[in-house]
């Protein structure tokens, strides 16, 4: 099998599983416990605590664990929505659902969202932000780098424009953690949301970072953990496993990062060699680095998909029948693709673990599927009989 | 996304895929915009479907309906095959996860589509046959 989702998540590192067993088995005591089996656990969450803040450049007080990156995003845009008196709020047409969704629920609920477009690449213009703030707008939130696309946003001009206006500057940095580098005080963001299960931790467990100051509400009511912000006995192993792999990432991403690039280069390259009627979304440089995504015209992603499954390989699309909506992906559709280009999407995204011998069977592989399906479909019968 | 087993081996080997140089009718529904269209060419002789042929661009559950839908329709009387719906075709793919069932009313239409084309060649109006005018121009609007 050929995994190429590592967008959507990873495989947990072996070493990552091993820092964690002693927490699910040995060491199951309750964080809150006095005892000597809780203050175990307790000292494991503290420095887990220390590592993701460290990862990020931020202080322990303001890491806060979440059961994950869609729940650091909620927290972040709900809790400051509701902490501030302005109802007006600011975000990307381009976010994940976790940050979209939000701020749709929030917009049924008495709140005014504006969603900055972007464009052809992915990018928001730092103009539209500015013109966008009002007096009354109680939070920015634009997404370090996109999912889909892997398009990088120019975060630190965005939340300098932001701090300028005093506005809650969030992020949601769960595909760009541990990818590229990043620091809190560099990127000026308030909020940052990541995750750990898509960088060879395990699932279940995300962070919220929070700058001291910024004003947000309790999330879940109940005991005393994460400051008596967010209720929930600790996922003590998941946490642990957690820092351990952001430990790991932070350590290796510039060999990893190298890596990947070129693996995902070579594979642009490849397609665009072997594949006619094909288009790259997203930007040429200011990309992830695992991120690689094609839009193949006259085919439906879905497809794609499940041929490329029988042939042992494991991807992702942006259409609608994989997206189990009725419409393509909303990124494709703002970055100003047709609906049936957006149909006919492959997002392939690679990990340190991939390598040039898989790209070259995906692109064995991949060249005589697009063309069957294009041999399927009626609209590519104009210009079969034109070539 | 769960398919059965029915649907993934149509998908991986569909039927009647193709044209009819010389068909006698063709019907073309659903929209780029929804992300799938059927094509269906049929050869009619002496009111029977001789031979059909298709072509989609659309998702797996659109390709295997496509699929069954003509192997379903195929040799049987323009009568017959006009009284197959949609249920027929999930029934025979051993069932559709519920946000494909649209992909089987595509195939359903598809047919109808292509004798109702049968019949416009020969100066009939095909509603009063076929029913529906077959301008079913929004995506997925027949849940």
């Amino acid at each position: 099998m050929i995994y190429v989702d590592n967008a959507a998540t990873t495989r947990l590192k072996p070493e990552v599983l091993e820092k964690m067993m002693p927490y699910l088995t040995d060491h199951f005591g309750n964080p809150s416990s006095i005892y000597t089996s809780g203050r175990e656990a307790k000292i494991a969450v503290n420095s887990a605590r220390a590592g993701i803040a460290a990862a990020l450049g931020a202080t322990e007080s303001e890491i806060f664990f979440t059961g994950s990156g869609s729940e650091a995003d909620n927290w972040a845009i709900k809790g400051v929505a509701h902490a501030a008196k302005g109802k007006h709020l600011i975000t990307s047409a381009i976010e994940h659902h976790a940050v979209l969704h939000c701020f749709e629920y929030l917009g049924r609920n008495g709140y005014e969202v504006t969603y900055l477009p972007v464009d052809s690449l992915g990018l928001v213009n730092p103009e539209d932000l500015k013109n966008a703030i009002r007096e009354d707008t109680a939070l920015i939130s634009i997404m370090t780098a996109n999912n889909e696309i892997g398009t990088i946003q120019p975060i630190p001009q965005l939340a300098a424009i932001a701090r300028e206006h005093k506005i809650p500057f969030h992020t949601d940095a769960v595909q760009a953690f541990g990818h590229i580098p990043l620091n809190v005080n560099e990127l000026g963001v308030d909020l940052l949301s990541v995750s750990a299960h898509k960088i060879g931790g395990p699932k279940g467990v995300g962070a919220l970072y929070i700058r001291k100051g910024t004003k947000i509400t309790q999330f879940i009511h109940g005991g005393a953990q994460e400051n008596g912000k967010r209720a929930s006995t600790e996922n003590v192993a998941g946490i642990v496993g957690f820092a351990h792999a952001a430990a790991l990432a932070i350590r290796n991403l510039d060999e990893n990062a190298k890596k990947v690039t070129e693996l995902r280069d070579y594979y642009i390259k490849r397609v665009k060699e072997t594949i006619p009627y094909c288009v790259l979304n997203g930007h040429p440089e200011l990309r992830l680095p695992g991120n690689s995504n094609f839009s193949f015209e006259f085919i439906e992603g879905e497809s794609l998909l499940l041929s490329l499954d029988m042939k042992g390989i494991e991807a992702s699309s942006g259409s609608a029948c994989t997206s189990g909506s009725l419409d393509p992906s909303h990124v494709l559709l703002a970055i100003g693709l047709p609906h049936e280009i957006a149909h006919g999407s492959l997002r392939i995204s690679f990990s340190e673990d991939n390598t040039k011998e898989e790209v070259d069977t995906i692109i064995a592989e991949l060249g005589p599927i697009v063309q069957r399906l294009r041999d399927m479909s009626p609209l590519y019968e104009g210009i079969k009989n034109k070539a | 996304m769960l398919y059965s087993e029915k649907v993934m081996e149509h998908f991986a080997n569909p039927r009647n895929v193709g044209e009819i140089e010389d068909a006698n009718a063709i019907g073309e529904v659903g929209n780029k915009k929804c992300g799938d269209i059927m094509k269906i060419y049929m050869k009619i002789e002496n009111e029977v479907i001789v031979d059909i042929k298709f072509k989609t661009f659309g998702c797996g559950a659109a390709v295997a309906t496509s699929s069954m839908a003509t192997e379903l329709v195929k040799g049987k009387t323009i009568k017959e095959a006009l009284a197959i719906t949609n249920k027929a075709v999930v029934e025979a793919l051993e069932g559709l996860p519920p946000v494909k069932m649209h992909c089987s009313v595509l195939a359903e239409e598809a047919i109808k589509s292509a004798i109702a084309d049968y019949y416009r060649r020969q100066g009939i109006d095909p509603e009063p046959i076929v029913g529906c005018s077959l301008k079913c121009e929004s995506c997925h609007s027949h849940g």
